[in-house]
């Protein structure tokens, strides 16, 4: 099965579609569950605060966020826009259902962010790879954890 | 992206730099939405007051900072012209009055209150309510709308069949602009049809009911729209208002249909418009009970603190509570807060209802709630509340304990100091 592009020897390529232009890269931070805004984060240090959640505890700041998307209020854009102010936002967002609240969300975040990718990123992506975003190539390079 | 021709030309900056930043915000937001165009809007309910911490330090540079910033994702500061689309604003953080009660600085109310100032001189309604819909802003059936607060959201969608996503801070502020909107989601027909049907075999008919059942499908449902089949009497506003609200917390519901109630459908057929329905989930005494168990994260039995009307209580519903409350005092060791919209408010002081619960030693808030405020009265540990929104949310913010239940158990437990609730 050659599902999975070679990019380059030790690396796996993703191809999905441009939400928010630029590029980053930095290490994973993967979630399988949605994230909260209002009432679901610290804006102040970007950490994860909802019970029961299984990132809580967890800042995502300077990480590529793989998770998901969106879920809870619909001050969902404006948590997330504070962690930009306050400098401890994600480096880039990848996501797998679109909602207004992901768009909106990633847009004022102003970070990198991708989604529609022909590979399911939750289950490819693991914490702690090594991922470059190419958000206006379309692209999601991983490079696996030893 | 596809514009009008007025719509490149507010891009391009003909209309002034704010309708220029406001287009670039929506174009941004379109694009990363995949969608291909925007739609025209009259109708926006955002959040542009200025009541918390975080905003201060904007906030003293100047409002212009703040709603270019906050409410238009700006670098560039711009002088904020007059809204160009009927526009209001939802709850905020502080009630204009009680705020001491709240336990708020007063150099955030004056914040605030120099904020309202500000933008209701350029058309921004103070309507200061999560419940636009009950205080003169109820959008007619296919009129599209920006609209925030998933409560208000999934009521305008599914109630009054006006058209909305669940908007933000961003793009309420660039729509009151420039009249436009992404068109995209539940602006358009075909995603506004049932994906998934819920049979009832138990009657619902009081608040609670509505509650529960609204908590136990968004909980089933996630973000799909569910289609109720016998839902025997007839529900109204207040049954409603209950039901989406759970419905918008548990899950991330934004729209459904009861056959021959909400004006999208006639039928169950009608509902789902030719779409596959995704599943089927039936809702009994077994899963009202369950969803009852859930919405109680308490186990004290002694009360400090009563909440009531969230979402926002209706006129109706003031009188109900006066009227429980007429000739009687409530427990020294409790706190009793009612929520209701300052419109109505003004009317339930007139009808002598504010009156009876002041007496009964309640306190009537306007302008904010618990949840959104984040302000409980001081010691609180306990709760109870006739709201599954916040029995869902007030624990989680607030690390409080809390009790759900009926607005007659509530209001008992703010009389005797003591949880005695049932299902």
């Amino acid at each position: 099965m050659d599902i999975v592009t070679e990019a380059k020897p030790g690396t796996i390529e993703l191809k999905g579609r441009k939400v928010v232009a630029g590029r980053a890269e930095g290490e994973a931070l993967v979630t399988t569950e949605t994230i909260s805004g209002w009432g679901g984060i610290n804006e102040r240090t970007g950490t994860v605060i909802e019970r029961r959640h299984e990132m809580r505890g967890v800042s995502f700041a300077g990480k590529i966020l793989v998770f998901p998307g969106a879920k809870g209020s619909s001050g969902w854009s404006a948590y997330f826009h504070m962690t930009r102010l306050n400098g401890v936002q994600p480096a880039a967002m990848i996501f797998t259902r679109m909602t207004t609240k992901i768009a909106l969300g990633a847009v004022v975040t102003r970070v990198p962010a991708i989604t529609e990718l022909d590979q399911d990123p939750l289950s490819v992506i693991e914490t702690g790879d090594w991922v470059v975003v190419d958000a206006d190539a379309g692209t999601v390079t991983v490079t696996k954890k030893s | 992206m596809n514009l009008t021709d007025h719509e490149k030309a507010m891009y391009d900056g003909e209309h002034g730099r704010a309708k220029a930043r406001a287009m670039d915000l929506l174009v941004r937001y379109g694009e990363a939405l995949g969608a291909e165009r925007l739609v025209e809007t009259n109708n926006v309910a955002g959040a542009f007051n200025a009541s918390t911490p975080s905003v201060q330090a904007i906030a003293e540079k100047g409002m212009e900072h703040v709603y270019s910033e906050l409410n238009l994702d700006s670098d560039e500061v711009v002088e904020v012209p007059h809204m160009v689309a009927h526009t209001c604003q939802l709850i905020t953080g502080i009630d204009n009055d009680n705020w001491e009660l709240q336990g708020v600085d007063k150099a955030l109310v004056d914040m605030q209150r120099a904020n309202e100032k500000y933008l209701g001189r350029r058309g921004v309604n103070m309507f200061a309510t999560c419940t636009p819909y009950q205080v003169g802003n109820v959008p007619v059936k296919g009129e599209h709308c920006a609209w925030m607060e998933s409560s208000a959201v999934i009521y305008c969608n599914s109630v009054l069949g006006a058209r909305t996503n669940v908007e933000g801070k961003e793009s309420t502020g660039a729509a009151a602009l420039t009249g436009r909107i992404p068109y995209w989601g539940f602006h358009i027909t075909e995603n506004r049809r049932g994906t998934h049907l819920v049979e009832l075999d138990v009657e619902v008919d009081d608040m609670m009911d509505w509650g529960l059942l609204g908590y136990y499908i968004g909980e089933v449902i996630g973000e799909e729209i569910p289609v109720l089949n016998g839902t025997g009497r007839q529900p109204d506003l207040i049954k409603l208002k209950h039901f989406g609200a759970a419905a918008a917390s548990s899950g991330g519901v934004e729209m459904y249909h009861i056959p021959g109630i909400t004006p999208e459908a006639d039928s169950i057929e009608e509902a789902f418009g030719g779409r596959k329905v995704k599943g089927t989930f039936r809702y009994g005494a077994k899963e009202r009970r369950e969803t009852y168990e859930k919405l109680q994260s308490s186990t004290e039995k002694k009360v400090d603190f009563i909440m009531l009307g969230c979402p926002h209580n209706s006129i109706d519903q003031m009188a109900l509570i006066a009227h429980m409350l007429e000739n009687k005092k409530i427990h020294s060791d409790v706190q009793l807060w009612v929520h209701t919209p300052r419109a109505i408010k003004q009317v339930a002081e007139r009808n002598g209802y504010i009156d009876v619960i002041r007496e009964a030693g309640g306190v009537v808030m306007s302008d904010t709630c618990p949840a959104i405020s984040r302000r409980l009265p001081a010691g609180t540990k306990v709760i109870a509340t006739d709201s599954a929104k916040q029995a869902h949310y007030l624990p989680a913010i607030t690390g409080v304990q809390g009790w759900f239940g009926s607005v007659s158990d509530c209001v008992d437990a703010a009389l005797t100091g003591e949880w005695n609730g049932r299902v």
